[in-house]
């Protein structure tokens, strides 16, 4: 069985539930491309960043209220993943699991394979980004903001694991 | 490089380079409970970091969910309401909360 068409079937779900509009997927004409040779370093040099959209959290610190603006913020990468959660609401519940923090969030690999020297290494921090309609936000404030961060933690290539 | 369960919608956006993995959505980055195939998962991103030649690649995982497909024809139906009565009241409420943050200029 060939994967889910996930724009036709929110499309219909939506409609049935009373959404006569349908929403606008993100779309760009031009991609922007990097050859890695162009980076001039092996990626057994390359720091290596990392984003997620899975609403991570840490188990272990009181969390502050919620801020509504849903802004990017980050997270100590040197953890050990079952120190995080996710309050992730938007996945397939019936079918899996969020549990498995790897499964969304591959700290636990990437260190490995940075002691292994497979890559040079992974950010100190890593990047958390709400799951937003709005693409004007996407774009202009949290894309930027993800940016500022891994330049502060000199990241080298980007993981977006999209929950 | 990214890593998503959701093909068409990656696809459509355009991304340089994507891993895709035909699994739930929800585990971009693996089976949970299953190492092996995280961390081959990662390990295909990271190849496809060196290897890709053009932006919109796509790398399909070689694994599979499970042997039963059933999954994908339940997903978004009524029979499973992709959002629980408490997450679609705090999706609502977000979205005009994001509407009122927007009109007042703070986002």
């Amino acid at each position: 069985m060939s994967h889910v068409r996930y724009i036709d079937k929110t499309r219909q779900y939506y409609k049935a539930e009373g959404y006569d509009r349908a929403y606008e997927w993100a779309h760009f004409d031009t991609i922007p491309f990097m050859p890695f040779a162009e980076l001039g370093k092996p990626l057994a040099q390359c720091r290596v960043g990392l984003v997620s959209s899975g609403d991570v959290v840490r188990r272990d610190v009181e969390r502050p209220p919620d801020d509504p603006r849903r802004l990017v913020y980050s997270l100590p990468a040197d953890l050990p993943v079952d120190r995080f959660q996710s309050r992730k609401a938007a996945y397939d519940r019936y079918a899996t699991t969020l549990e498995d923090v790897d499964s969304f969030l591959p700290l636990t690999h990437l260190h490995r394979l940075a002691a292994e020297g497979v890559i040079g290494g992974v950010a100190a921090r890593f990047q958390v980004i709400a799951s937003e309609y709005s693409q004007r936000k996407t774009l202009t404030i949290d894309a930027p903001e993800i940016l500022r961060h891994m330049r502060e933690d000199g990241v080298d290539v980007a993981l977006l694991a999209a929950v | 490089m990214t890593f998503g369960c959701a093909r068409d919608i990656v696809e459509r956006c355009g991304v340089p380079r994507f891993v895709f993995s035909d699994f739930p959505l929800g585990n971009p980055t693996g089976r949970p409970h299953d190492p092996d195939s995280q961390r081959a998962i990662v390990e295909l991103g990271l190849d496809l970091l060196v290897s890709a030649t053009g932006p919109g690649t796509t790398v399909v995982s070689p694994y599979e969910w499970n042997a039963d497909h059933s999954w994908k024809k339940r997903v978004f139906t009524k029979a499973q309401p992709f959002l629980d009565p408490g997450a679609t009241e705090t999706w609502l409420a977000r979205k005009e909360r994001y509407r009122e943050l927007r009109h007042e200029g703070k986002l």
